[in-house]
């Protein structure tokens, strides 16, 4: 009898040894077949190998290549005990206390099999929006609730209204997948694991609009994302999930890969538009806004990975079901990647309300260090510095607004008492620097303004004077730059001179 | 290889990134992308060529092959060591593994050895931010990269 045994071929996963692993498996001649997955989010026990057993899968982890010999002698294809086994996956309380919707295949199934992706649910989604009307799967999104996961937070439907409502023969689904925040690897990790999810997502967006063509544009820095992500278009294409007639409907949606070419500022909406019509991918000033004037000119979605993956299960379980999870105006779930110096670190995906410190600490597990938080970042370079005494915060749009943070794509990267403030906000106005696009003057001499002052403010040349440039400059760069970059790199800086004065105190001139 | 070879290679390489992407819709990147694939770099006296076939004045490909950080226009060492140095990366000591990786190779960032072996490059984010530091060596990630784990994976490679 041949075993299946999963072993995820997630970049972190790799970066840890999978593949040495897989090669250590075949190396034994045991009859298995493996099969590749993404990862189930539980990324301190990567490379995690499950096995296929009467009871269900089995995992142990994390495995290397050399720990393979001995965990077949002691049983692994029975799903036997052994130092490193885990037990059912599902039964961990890391992943049992989650609520995965997003997420509910990654980890599961083979990325690349439309057959895989159909047996655990896939599909179901878009089966319902091909009998109905456009506004009324318009309406299923904005009813449930779901706001722009890629940190905007605006509410999908109103921007998928307003496309539709443009009367123009052709338009646009664009996935922004210019995952730039460091911390953050939801998309990766979703593109990774089940990036048919994201095609169905994409392929329901263009039939509520009437889009018949989308772009994906994808980060160079992540090249086994665009692997996976082509092989799954090929092969819903194979299946005639994408093309002319999507399963005989008569209704047409195609599907490219754009690879981008390290720019953060891309991240940016209408600089993804920019760069994907070629050119330097510089801020357009709004209006118009895409959804009226977008890529070539054309009524455009620009949405986020996170969120176009989250409207499958929303037109197949209805509005009422994804919004029945969440609190106040944060409804859903969202994917919360814990990153940095955590024990634990991982993905999340809680409804909204969950508390960062149950993040950190239940789920977390604290500092990989075993020293004391002292700070965490949530929502990339640009999101503020969150001290301890915020960390009962519920994750939910307006209450983390209100202590002066943002969920941004639902990054946190945690810092233990080692941490130096003063040179991680200067380090947000050289990242700042590096990535500014030019067009516009604050956030192109601002951002290297910006470190020249701190590194002034710390040689104790004229501090006061240096603290009050560095208020006004954040000031004007906050209120005059044109987009997120530089209106918000602020953030970290402001918020780190603001909870942790003490770091900024000059220390004389190195 | 001569220099009539590296032209003849060069000059295929943009010829077939413009016969297989020149006609998409704003296909300027995903030709530059081809063409720095297919050769490691792009070569500055293929922009002209570029720009005449897209319809574009050589300025406009020069200010987006200089606008993004990924294209070069100059080849890259044999081996090329890519370092993350993003907040995650930083909470678990990246800071040690970049000043240790630059007093290795004796370069900088964006350097490479005098005996064009290896390159090292600066990173923000690979999205692997849960078990930093994290580094390419030629494409392949890795995770939790000390000093020392810099040293054994440079040895395995060959790279002293």
């Amino acid at each position: 009898m041949v075993t299946r045994v999963y072993v995820p071929k997630d970049s972190t996963a790799l970066s840890l040894g999978a593949d040495e692993v897989v090669a250590a498996l075949h190396k034994a001649g045991a009859p298995i077949k493996i099969i590749r997955t993404g990862t189930r989010g539980m990324l301190w026990l990567e490379p995690l190998v499950e096995v296929e057993t009467p009871a269900g899968r089995i995992a142990y982890g994390p495995v290397t290549a050399a720990d393979v010999p001995g965990l077949l002698v002691a049983g692994l294809l029975n799903g036997a005990p052994h130092a490193l086994r885990i037990g059912q996956p599902e039964e961990h309380p890391y992943l049992k206390s989650q609520q995965r919707l997003t997420f509910a295949r990654v980890g599961i199934v083979d990325p690349s099999s439309v057959e895989d992706y159909i047996a655990h649910g896939g599909y179901r989604g878009l089966e319902r929006a091909l009998t109905m009307a456009p506004a009324d799967i318009v309406k299923t999104v904005a009813d449930s609730g779901l706001r722009g996961r890629g940190g905007a937070a605006f509410p999908t439907g109103i921007k998928w209204k307003t496309v539709l409502d443009q009367d123009q023969p052709q338009k646009y689904v664009t996935c922004n997948a210019d995952e730039g925040d460091s911390g953050t690897f939801a998309d990766r990790m979703l593109i990774e694991g089940d990036p048919l999810t994201l095609v169905e997502g994409m392929t329901i967006a263009g039939l509520a609009v009437n889009a018949t063509m989308g772009y994906v544009y994808l980060r160079v820095e992540y090249p086994e994302a665009i692997d996976t992500l082509r092989a799954a278009i090929a092969a819903a294409y194979a299946a005639g999930y994408l093309g002319a007639s999507i399963k005989g409907s008569g209704k047409q949606f195609d599907l490219s890969v754009r690879v981008a070419a390290g720019a953060y500022v891309c991240g940016e909406e209408t600089s993804m538009l920019e760069s994907l019509e070629g050119r330097r991918g510089e801020v357009r000033v709004r209006p118009p806004l895409p959804a009226i004037k977008g890529l070539f000119g054309k009524p455009t979605i620009v949405n986020n990975v996170i969120s176009l993956a989250s409207v499958p299960v929303i037109l197949e379980r209805g509005a009422d079901f994804y919004k029945n999870y969440g609190v106040g105006r944060s409804l859903g779930t969202l994917p919360i990647q814990l990153a940095g110096n955590l024990k634990h670190g991982g993905l999340v995906e809680r409804a909204f309300g969950v508390t960062l410190r149950e993040v950190l600490y239940d789920y977390g597990g604290g500092s990989a260090s075993g020293r004391p938080i002292r700070t965490i970042q949530m929502g990339g370079p640009l999101g503020a510095y969150i001290p301890v005494a915020d960390f009962d915060t519920p994750i939910d749009y307006e209450a983390l607004a209100a202590v002066g943070a943002l969920v941004g794509h639902g990054g946190i990267v945690a810092f233990d008492d080692t941490v130096d403030m003063a040179k991680m906000a200067r380090y947000a106005f050289e990242f700042c620097a590096v990535e500014s696009c030019g067009k516009c003057t604050p956030c192109r001499i601002g951002s290297t303004r910006g470190a020249n002052l701190i590194d002034n403010l710390l040689a104790g040349n004229q501090p006061a004077e240096q603290k009050t440039l560095l208020e006004g400059l954040c000031e004007t760069m906050l209120q005059g730059s044109l987009c997120g970059l530089g209106g918000m790199t602020p953030f970290p800086v402001q918020s780190a001179m603001k909870h942790f004065p003490e770091d900024f105190a000059p220390r004389g001139r190195h | 290889m001569s220099i009539v070879e590296a032209h003849e290679k060069e000059r295929v390489a943009v010829e077939s990134a413009l016969q297989r992407f020149g006609e998409e819709p704003g296909p300027l990147l995903v030709v530059l992308h081809a063409v720095q694939d297919h050769l490691g770099y792009i070569p500055p006296t293929s922009i002209p060529v570029i720009a005449e076939r897209l319809n574009l004045s050589r300025a406009e490909v020069h200010g987006v092959m200089t606008f993004y950080h990924h294209f070069r226009t100059h080849p890259q060492g044999r081996r090329v060591v890519q370092i993350c140095r993003a907040e995650a990366c930083q909470a678990r000591g990246g800071e040690a593994l970049e000043a240790h990786a630059k007093k290795c190779l004796g370069v900088d960032y964006h350097g490479t050895t005098p005996d064009g072996g290896t390159t090292l490059e600066a990173i923000y984010c690979m999205g692997n931010c849960a078990t930093g530091p994290s580094m390419r060596i030629d494409g392949k990630l890795h995770s939790q990269v000390t000093p020392a784990r810099f040293d054994t994976l440079l040895a395995e490679r060959g790279v002293n």
